[in-house]
């Protein structure tokens, strides 16, 4: 009885951080959108316009799920459990704070990269399910495009791997009370940083990467035809993404829950620790959400060759030769 | 409580998440249905045929690609993990392959795998 409840325990909690979480992103989004472009943002409903989210939430449970004649009905709903299945099994196994963590692993990098990689079946699934022609371009070009930059992503990090010698991400975090890795990496860290933040944002389809949902030239991409609740589950699922990338590169790169530490400063780090795990987590996890949505909204659309070979051809073969520099760094 | 044990429990727990949230809006959202709004979107002309038919090939050799990269990454990873145990011997074997991925990579550019045409 006790081990059933604590089951259902983890499941609310899960359930109330990732809609939570999901509500003050779009709403972030929402209003740095606006101020990036001179507006006020949403600022009616509840002060500043807090509850604009909650409110958009509420309205899109209400609406209708049209049903499209010709689509494969199955593979058609089957495409958001996908989406939502990848992006909250990957969810659980961040860290939030000491001993915060759902899901901990020994292998628990690689299984963050494994389970993310489920959304591109969904993305697929919902492209080809719809019949549409929209939607399977769409849902093409982001399978080319998130299968490409999920190599660059696993390599970078990857020389983290080499540089902590540990999968386990608790353990990462654990490493890095003293240094953070992007400052004790030299300088193959810092590479691996910005290869991850250029991949990692890539791969949520979003800023100068939306190739897959083009609004001018694709409508809205392979999610088209979906309309209510069934669209706003990529919605979820594409905020919770950038979330997660962002999280992900804290974790790796800036400490995760561990406080800013100079070596030598003793009074300086005795302040530093007095401030929560938990916020020096989501103040760094949100820093990188702020870095995602600044690329987003200052820079054009890139074109689906440019995209493929800025991977192939930059991204991946830097990362190669990054990862063994990383390793000459370690072993000497 | 395990990790495997937790993990099930997330899994379920998203499922229901969806399930439920469809559940719901099947229940509360409105229902009508004509002819034409059972058709496919197509900038507002009627829809021309299907769209399951035969697709650019270039994809398809950009998955064949990722096959290889993605393979050979779940390779490093336990090279990664016990790197300092190996020491450089283990290193001048992975560079080697890495090598041999890298003139694979070189191949393809060179045969215009990688060019969008």
């Amino acid at each position: 009885m006790n081990i059933f409840l604590q089951y259902i325990l983890l499941g609310v909690a899960i359930l109330v951080a990732y809609a939570v979480l999901a509500l003050i992103l779009i709403y972030v989004e929402r209003k740095v959108c606006g101020f990036f472009q001179c507006r006020i943002g949403p600022n009616r409903v509840g002060p500043w316009g807090v509850f604009q989210s909650v409110a958009d939430m509420v309205k899109i449970l209400l609406k209708e799920l049209v049903h499209i004649d010709k689509a494969d009905h199955v593979l058609f709903r089957m495409a958001s459990f996908f989406v939502i299945i990848g992006s909250i099994c990957t969810f659980a196994a961040l860290p939030f704070a000491r001993g915060v963590q759902a899901i901990d692993f020994n292998v628990g990098i690689f299984y963050v990269l494994a389970v993310s990689s489920l959304g591109v079946v969904g993305i697929l699934l919902a492209g080809w399910s719809s019949n549409s022609k929209y939607s399977m371009i769409g849902a093409m070009r982001s399978g080319a495009q998130l299968i490409s930059y999920e190599i660059s992503s696993g390599l970078s990090l990857m020389t983290i791997v080499v540089l902590s010698g540990t999968m386990q991400l608790s353990e990462i975090v654990e490493q890095q009370s003293d240094l953070w890795f992007i400052f004790r990496g030299h300088v193959p860290a810092c590479i691996a940083f910005l290869c991850y933040l250029i991949s990692g944002h890539a791969e949520t389809n979003r800023g100068p990467f939306d190739m897959p949902e083009a609004e001018s030239e694709l409508t809205s991409g392979y999610h088209t035809e979906y309309s209510g609740i069934q669209f706003g589950f990529f919605y979820l699922a594409e905020y919770l993404n950038m979330f997660i990338v962002a999280a992900v590169a804290s974790t790796m790169f800036l400490g995760g829950w561990q406080p800013l530490h100079i070596p030598g400063l003793d009074g300086f780090n005795a302040v530093m620790d007095f401030i929560p795990g938990i916020v020096w987590f989501l103040g760094k996890t949100f820093f990188c959400v702020f870095l995602a949505l600044w690329i987003r909204w200052t820079f054009p659309r890139l074109r689906i060759d440019q995209l493929l070979s800025l991977e192939w051809k930059v991204l991946m073969p830097i990362c190669l030769v990054n990862l063994l520099l990383m390793a000459v760094v370690v072993i000497w | 409580m395990t990790n495997s044990a937790a993990l099930l429990v997330v899994l379920i727990t998203a499922v229901v998440l969806v399930g439920a949230a469809l559940l719901i809006a099947l229940w509360l959202a409105p229902r009508s249905y004509n002819p034409l709004k059972g058709e496919v979107y197509e900038c507002g002309i009627p829809t021309r045929g299907t769209s399951w038919m035969q697709f650019r090939v270039g994809y398809y050799l950009f998955a064949i690609l990722y096959l290889v990269f993605d393979v050979e990454t779940v390779m490093l990873f336990p090279w990664a993990v016990s790197m300092r145990e190996m020491g450089p011997g283990g290193l001048f074997g992975v560079a080697f392959f890495l090598i041999v991925l890298a003139l694979g990579l070189a191949y393809a550019w060179r045969k215009g795998a990688l060019k969008w045409k």
